[in-house]
């Protein structure tokens, strides 16, 4: 809970599944963070099988976008700090939902 | 066994001149009589028109399968977005989503549904021209803007090869994918650099390349003259074939800017691509007879 929220959504390391109830929360390694391609559709997917409802990150792009709101999840852009701030910033309601992507395909290879 | 044999004109260095050797090489065995055709693989920036301009008779669209679901069939089991090794396809939640620049075509998906809900639709990806420039068999292939299908189409191009002819491919530059695909299944490679430590690093990247491809392969040095002998001693070392030095000649540039081909305008030089036709010639003739003696071991056996 301590760590940095990464920027970017499809190449971040890890994914911290939350209970914003409880604040009960596991980690999942993101095996697509290094991936050619498609990161972010392969990271929305893991996210969504993971039972998220709702998406803080830093940036998103359109085809990650595309898939957590096929599936109905709910996406808050503009995440920093640490991943506790972040869900401290979303519970009191300061992240607000995004309409949609922030970012290009492929802005988290842009290093 | 047809009498065809084809010629990829390479690099790795971008701008060498593969297009004038290719298109000049082209132009030069048609004054001789000789059947050649020229396909222009460089599809996402075709240039070959340019210099040997043809007469476009025939234009076709080129077409690639990319999966379509039917969601009324699909059960949400997943196994297409699992198969996928490019997150082109996804099953979220009994959703499946399709992300059509990501797919490349394999068919995974489509095999692998259980529920027959997943039929293949043709995208179009660019087309294919063909036409003749004087009496070279010209085609070429115009990839669709945004539709990054370079290799899909390269393929397609290359399936226009005439048996009977000497085919010379022009390959686009560098050693990535496309350059990969346009090499694919030629029998001799000639691989264009210029004389600069920029020209050599990347002459060495490309035959590294055609040597992992097992093709056998010279070299063309273009605008000898300037930079270093560096590309020269790498050759020796390697004991690499220099086919042709094109000098570096203000006249030859002259020539490129409006369009010309060098072999009608400065007719010293028709000199050195005659010279270039004998050594494929003999690299020819060198194929066929290990070809000749493959099927006659074949044979025995």
């Amino acid at each position: 809970m301590d760590s940095k929220v990464d920027p970017r959504f499809g190449r971040a390391a890890y994914f911290a599944i939350i209970d914003t109830e409880t604040m009960d929360f596991s980690a999942i390694e993101n095996e697509s963070a290094a991936a050619a391609g498609g990161a972010g559709i392969s990271s929305a997917k893991v996210v969504i099988d993971a039972g998220a409802e709702a998406v803080l990150t830093g940036n998103c792009g359109p085809n990650a976008e595309r898939t957590l709101s096929a599936a109905n999840a709910k996406l808050y852009i503009g995440a920093t700090g640490t991943v506790a701030e972040a869900v401290e910033l979303f519970k009191s309601g300061k992240l607000t939902e995004a309409a949609g992507p922030n970012v290009q395909p492929r802005f988290g290879m842009e290093e | 066994m047809p009498d065809s044999f084809v010629i990829a004109v390479a690099s790795g260095k971008g701008g060498t001149g593969k297009t004038t050797i290719a298109t000049n090489l082209a132009h030069y065995v048609a004054q001789l009589g000789q059947k050649v055709q020229y396909l222009d693989c460089d599809v996402e920036e075709p240039n070959g028109h340019i210099f040997l301009k043809p007469q476009i008779d025939v234009s076709q669209k080129a077409t690639v399968d990319i999966p379509q679901v039917d969601l009324a069939k699909c059960t949400g089991c997943g196994k297409c977005g699992e198969i996928c090794q490019y997150s082109a396809i996804v099953c979220v939640k009994q959703n499946v989503l399709v992300f059509e620049q990501l797919c490349h075509s394999c068919g995974g998906c489509w095999l692998v549904c259980p529920a027959d809900a997943i039929e293949a639709m043709p995208l179009d990806i660019g087309e294919i021209e063909f036409g003749k420039a004087g009496n070279v068999d010209f085609a070429h292939g115009k990839l669709r803007i945004g539709y990054v299908r370079t290799p899909s189409l390269i393929k397609e191009v290359k399936k226009h090869i005439k048996e009977d002819y000497l085919a010379i491919v022009d390959v686009p530059p560098g050693t990535s994918c496309p350059v990969v695909e346009s090499l694919k299944g030629t029998n001799f490679v000639l691989l264009v650099t210029e004389p600069t430590p920029f020209g050599l690093n990347d002459l060495k990247l490309a035959v590294a390349l055609v040597r992992e491809m097992n093709l056998p392969f010279a070299v063309v040095i273009n605008r000898d003259g300037v930079g270093n002998d560096e590309v020269e001693k790498y050759c020796r070392t390697e004991s690499i074939d220099i086919a042709l030095k094109l000098p570096d000649d203000r006249r030859i540039a002259e020539a490129y800017s409006s369009g010309e081909m060098i072999v009608d305008i400065l007719s010293k030089y028709k000199e050195q691509f005659s010279k270039v036709y004998k050594y494929l010639e003999s690299v020819k003739t060198k194929h066929n007879e290990k070809r000749r003696l493959r099927i006659r071991r074949k044979n025995n056996s």
